[in-house]
């Protein structure tokens, strides 16, 4: 079985990135602007996955990239400047949802000693290219609903594990949280996941594979 | 092996950072246990699903809208400095 790749950065394009960071250190607004136009994207959908807003995760991207601009001179360069840059925006995000939910309180905790475990309930194959099944904008619905059902601790790992591509070190750094924590919150988020787009994915019986 | 330890192999063994002799214990699982060959394949879609999704692209327009509004907002901190 081939394994999924973990995508890394290569070491050119980290250097390039320091020498960007360290000419926004010294006030250069406009190489702060080449990493805003290298991360904005990533930093809203990050930010967009955790809010489940999108107008919160406008103002996540604009104070994310404000605090690390009025921060740089922190930024330690042992570690990568995205994965900085993850760690402000991920709390910003939560400060968001702590908002919008007061009475309910929001951690990367949260979900992590519920009972709707890993072990797989229903063990049925899938459709070969189930994204076949649906059209484009049913498919991103889909997504989205079944993403945004898991805790935020589940889908905030997941989204910057498997679908922003960083490693788990760099996941854990950016969350705050040990490495198993990461790899337990990861597998539980992906089987959780895997369990809940069965329903849309399933083989049919009698070789119909639409839905 | 039993499909409990499987299970909790699954995320090294789908990120591939598992170390030989367990690596092969888990493909001699696969062989037989059809089970977790499902949930494997279909866990593996998932990730995939997921990473080709596109969601929540940020529209060109409002992503040059965010850059202005932040640029100047730094623009003027910086001013504000010197």
């Amino acid at each position: 079985m081939p394994t999924l790749p973990i995508q890394s950065k290569g070491t050119d394009t980290v250097s390039e990135e320091l020498a960007l960071v360290q000419a926004a250190q010294k006030g250069d607004v406009s190489a702060f602007e080449q990493l805003v136009k290298r991360y904005d994207r990533s930093v809203f959908r990050i930010a967009q996955h955790i809010t489940r807003n999108q107008e919160d995760a406008e103002d996540v991207v604009q104070e994310a990239f404000l605090k690390s601009y009025e921060k740089l001179d922190q930024f330690q360069e042992q570690s990568k400047f995205y994965t900085w840059l993850v760690r402000i925006a991920v709390n910003e995000a939560l400060m968001k949802l702590r908002r919008r939910r007061t009475s309910k309180t929001v951690s990367l905790d949260e979900g992590v000693q519920t009972e709707e475990d890993s072990m797989p309930r229903e063990v049925a194959d899938w459709a070969p290219n189930p994204e076949q099944l649906y059209d484009r904008s049913e498919m991103k619905e889909i997504l989205s609903k079944t993403i945004q059902g898991l805790p935020t601790s589940f889908r905030t790992v997941f989204v910057l594990r498997d679908v922003e591509g960083l490693s788990t070190e760099e996941t854990a750094q950016a969350l705050d949280l040990s490495v198993p924590a990461v790899k337990s919150r990861l597998l539980r988020a992906r089987l959780q996941l895997r369990e809940r787009l069965n329903k849309y994915f399933k083989k049919k019986k009698g070789g119909d594979e639409q839905p | 092996m039993t499909c409990s330890e499987f299970l909790k192999e699954l995320t090294d063994y789908l990120d591939g950072v598992i170390d030989t002799p367990t690596r092969a214990e888990l493909d001699e699982h696969l062989h037989w246990c059809h089970n977790c060959f499902v949930v494997l394949s279909t866990t593996k879609m998932t990730i995939q699903v997921y990473r080709d999704s596109q969601l929540y692209d940020l529209p060109e327009d409002l992503r040059s809208r965010l850059r202005s509004a932040i640029v100047s907002k730094c623009a003027a901190k910086k001013k504000k400095k010197t």
